[in-house]
């Protein structure tokens, strides 16, 4: 009798463990699968819109007509502004944190600040380079400088925070054996610690502007054009990007204008893709090294 | 001869001190950029929501059920805004934490280490994916299908159901990643003591694993509702601009971040009262969000302290 009923409980436990064993496996299966069905409804709808005409055209009233020119110029200003407003900046904040400062309340007040901000919506971003930058600074002309500057507050916390994990990568022996050798502080960072965390920092980057590269929301504020006919000349330029010109076409009722939406998400896709496997491939090579 | 090398290595470290010290406060100042970047956006809400709180007492705006700014009778009642956003952001968060907690107990307890190397960048494609083409995917390929599940005439293009169920999509990875370092700080010693006496794994996952992961794995709820509550492009495309406080998901609905991004975008004069609806709606999102990261990162920081 309790025999049985021993056997009989050890089956439906191990029934019930196959069951979840599928049931979590499901989970992960559900994710993978929604993301693959996303890319493919993509690539339906707009590779028959890709062509070159599409790449080299202004956007248009008429849907067959509109192509990404401008917005595609627009994303390699904002992004190459960005970039050279937040390097700088980002890399010095981290080398300060990380070498020079000393470890107290000034510190954490700065990195628990660093961290809140990676965690505020982009909007608020968004209305702070409209207030700040746009109205105050440049006097309401939504230009180019205004886009990149709010994109570089955007993306400093996590460019900070990479950079700071790229130089705590670098083993201490180093640091000792420069130290060791009577070299200042900065002369270490200059020498053992910048050529060691530089490839780091370097994948961190190209990760957090691929981040800017896809923010719509700030962009939508600060630019707020939704036909752009030209390409930028100058810093001081209007402008739109990528994401903002998808989001324009999304919101237009014509279903031929839905599918050239999608044909500008395969560009920004593949940008993104582009930009990410560089990423991967520096910190790759980057491990290798530093595991010899 | 031994003087001037002495004379010339003093010489050397006195401008290499110089040198340290102007780098040293180059670097200082750069940090300090991010400490004013709090303060202007903490001023900045401020002061340009001034204008709209001269005019509308707080509490108008923070119990008042009809938000019809730009029209004529104006009306100033933040809750269908909140509403809304809440709506989205639930549905968004229920969505990510069932998929990314069961995906969590796979990753850290069932998945040999080979197979969690693939998986775990597959997932994390998914938070990386900009926003518009999450909204695109909401409203041309999720709304359909809603149309189709629920019927034609009870599901309207842009509803609350679709973007948040995409939405959850997208912070489903956050989810999952944090809870599954919850569940990986779990000590193996726990997990041995109830093989030991016999336990399966799917016991050990649910009464051992989980409640022990438990503080994680609500930090990482937390954490991501108040990412859903940020997100801005796919309510905007997909939930639509209707103020509208409802609990049926597939209603028209309009989140706080859409309207921010609305009227930025549009012709609102400056410096009018409708102008400052704007920051005063951001000025609510941002204390929402940040009390919600604050309390986030706190439950973090507890569990973590426990096993060490």
């Amino acid at each position: 009798m309790l025999t049985t009923k021993k056997t009989n409980s050890k089956k439906t436990r191990q029934i019930k463990e196959t069951f979840f064993l599928y049931l979590f496996l499901s989970s992960v299966v559900i994710g993978i699968l929604a993301l693959a069905v996303l890319l493919i409804d993509v690539l339906i709808d707009g590779l028959p819109y890709l062509n070159w005409d599409f790449l080299t055209k202004y956007a248009s009233r008429k849907p067959l007509n509109s192509g990404i020119l401008a917005p595609l110029a627009g994303t390699v200003w904002v992004v190459l502004l960005t970039a050279i407003f937040t390097v700088p900046v980002g890399i010095a904040t981290a080398i300060y944190l990380e070498e020079f400062a000393k470890k107290g309340r000034f510190i954490r007040l700065i990195e628990l600040n660093i961290s809140n901000l990676a965690g505020v919506p982009s909007v608020i971003y968004g209305l702070l380079g409209l207030a700040v930058f746009v109205q105050f600074l440049f006097d309401g002309s939504r230009n180019l400088i205004s886009g990149a500057l709010t994109l570089t507050l955007l993306i400093l916390p996590i460019v900070i925070i990479a950079s700071q994990e790229a130089i705590k990568a670098v083993p201490s022996s180093f640091k000792d054996a420069g130290y060791a050798m009577g070299a200042t502080r900065w002369q270490v960072v200059k020498k053992v610690v910048l050529p060691q965390a530089i490839p780091g920092m370097m994948s961190g980057i190209i990760l957090a502007l691929s981040r800017a590269i896809g923010e719509a929301a700030p962009i939508l504020m600060i630019s707020s054009l939704v036909w752009v006919t030209f390409v930028p000349t100058t810093p001081n330029s209007k402008f739109t990007v990528l994401p903002l010109q998808i989001y324009t076409w999304v919101s237009q009722p014509q279903e031929d204008f839905r599918s050239i939406a999608a044909a500008g998400i395969i560009v920004l896709l593949v940008i993104l893709l582009i930009m990410n496997s560089i990423a991967v491939k520096i910190r790759n090579k980057y491990q290798q090294r530093s595991e010899q | 001869m031994n003087k001037e090398i002495q004379k010339i290595a003093a010489q050397n470290k006195k401008r290499q001190h110089l040198e340290e010290k102007i780098v040293a406060n180059i670097l200082k100042l750069t940090a300090i950029i991010s400490v004013t970047t709090t303060l202007g956006i903490i001023i900045v809400l401020f002061s340009q929501s001034l204008i709209f709180f001269e005019n509308i007492s707080p509490w108008e705006f923070l119990t008042g059920t009809k938000w019809t700014p730009l029209f004529r009778p104006a009306h100033f009642g933040v809750l269908p805004l909140i509403g809304g956003t809440f709506l989205v952001a639930f549905i968004a968060a229920v969505v990510a934490l069932t998929l990314g907690i069961g995906a969590a107990i796979f990753l850290s307890e069932y998945a040999p280490e080979r197979l969690r190397k693939i998986l775990k960048p597959i997932l994390e494609v998914l938070a990386g994916i900009p926003t518009v083409v999450y909204g695109y995917f909401a409203l041309t390929f999720i709304t359909p299908i809603l149309k189709v599940v629920f019927g034609q005439d009870n599901v309207i293009i842009f509803n609350a159901l679709s973007a948040g169920l995409v939405m959850g999509l997208m912070i489903m990875p956050m989810v999952s990643t944090l809870s599954e370092d919850a569940m990986v700080a779990v000590p193996k010693s726990l997990r041995d003591g109830a093989y030991a006496l016999g336990a399966t794994k799917f016991e050990v996952s649910t009464k051992i694993v989980f409640p022990a992961a438990l503080s994680g794995i609500v930090a990482s709820f937390v954490l991501a509702l108040s990412r859903a509550i940020g997100e801005t492009m796919i309510v905007k495309i997909a939930a639509g601009s209707t103020p509208n406080l409802t609990l049926n998901p597939l209603e028209s609905i309009q989140a706080m971040t859409g309207y921010i991004v609305a009227v930025s975008q549009g012709e609102t004069p400056h410096g009018s009262v409708e102008y400052g609806t704007i920051f005063a709606v951001g000025l609510l999102l941002f204390v929402l969000t940040f009390i919600m990261n604050i309390i986030g990162r706190v439950i973090i920081s507890k569990f973590r302290q426990v096993y060490e």
